[in-house]
């Protein structure tokens, strides 16, 4: 699955420790959902597409 | 902004909080078995009724490591989650063929010496121990 985390965060400026506190999840898995070496749960998904203030389908997408 | 660092900083916490008292439970299960095992041979004399209330207390502090174990891994987030799940699931099955294949061994004569458990658990947490550092290292 790829995502726009990266480039979503860059925007803010948010490094990934930041984006990962307001995920509440570990540094380590901001930067493996980046790298899309892991696939978020649908809460978390839904979370982050919260955080960000748009809808799921333009973080996420279906390789 | 400072409802979501609150709200991040309770999850840190919470983390913190429970691995921290993971800690204790294991270093608490440790010092029992410990007292368990070599409390016979070296505090009181072999036969008292010191034994089996160490191991009592060995077993109730186990439960509790047990305990401390789930709620520590409820603590964890979703990718930490999935490491530890593999993890556990290769070491159960690990001990559980290893562990059949060396009882066979011994049922057999084919290793001289009796199977220890002990040799078990060391598999177990080995292969646990390897499982998570290559599960964290896939996902890095």
């Amino acid at each position: 699955m790829k995502n726009r985390l990266k480039v979503l965060r860059a925007e803010r400026d948010w490094t990934q420790a930041q984006l990962a506190e307001r995920l509440e999840v570990s540094r380590q898995t901001v930067n493996a959902i980046e790298k899309g070496k892991f696939d978020p749960s649908l809460p978390l998904a839904f979370k982050a597409a919260r955080l960000f203030g748009m809808p799921i389908e333009e973080i996420f997408q279906d390789e | 902004m400072s409802n979501s660092n609150s709200a991040s900083d309770g999850w840190n916490a919470n983390l913190r909080r429970r691995t921290i008292r993971l800690a204790y439970w294991t270093v608490a299960w440790v010092a029992t078995m410990a007292i368990a095992t070599f409390g016979p041979e070296v505090i009181w004399p072999a036969g008292s009724a010191l034994t089996p209330i160490a191991i009592g207390v060995n077993l109730l502090i186990g439960f509790g490591m047990i305990w401390a174990n789930k709620e520590h891994l409820r603590s964890l987030d979703e990718m930490h989650q999935r490491i530890q799940l593999e993890a556990m699931g290769i070491a159960l099955g690990v001990g559980l063929v290893v562990g059949m294949a060396y009882s066979n061994l011994d049922i057999s004569n084919v290793i001289s010496s009796d199977a220890e458990i002990s040799y078990l658990v060391i598999v177990v947490a080995l292969t646990y121990l390897v499982s998570v550092f290559i599960g964290t290292r896939k996902y890095r």
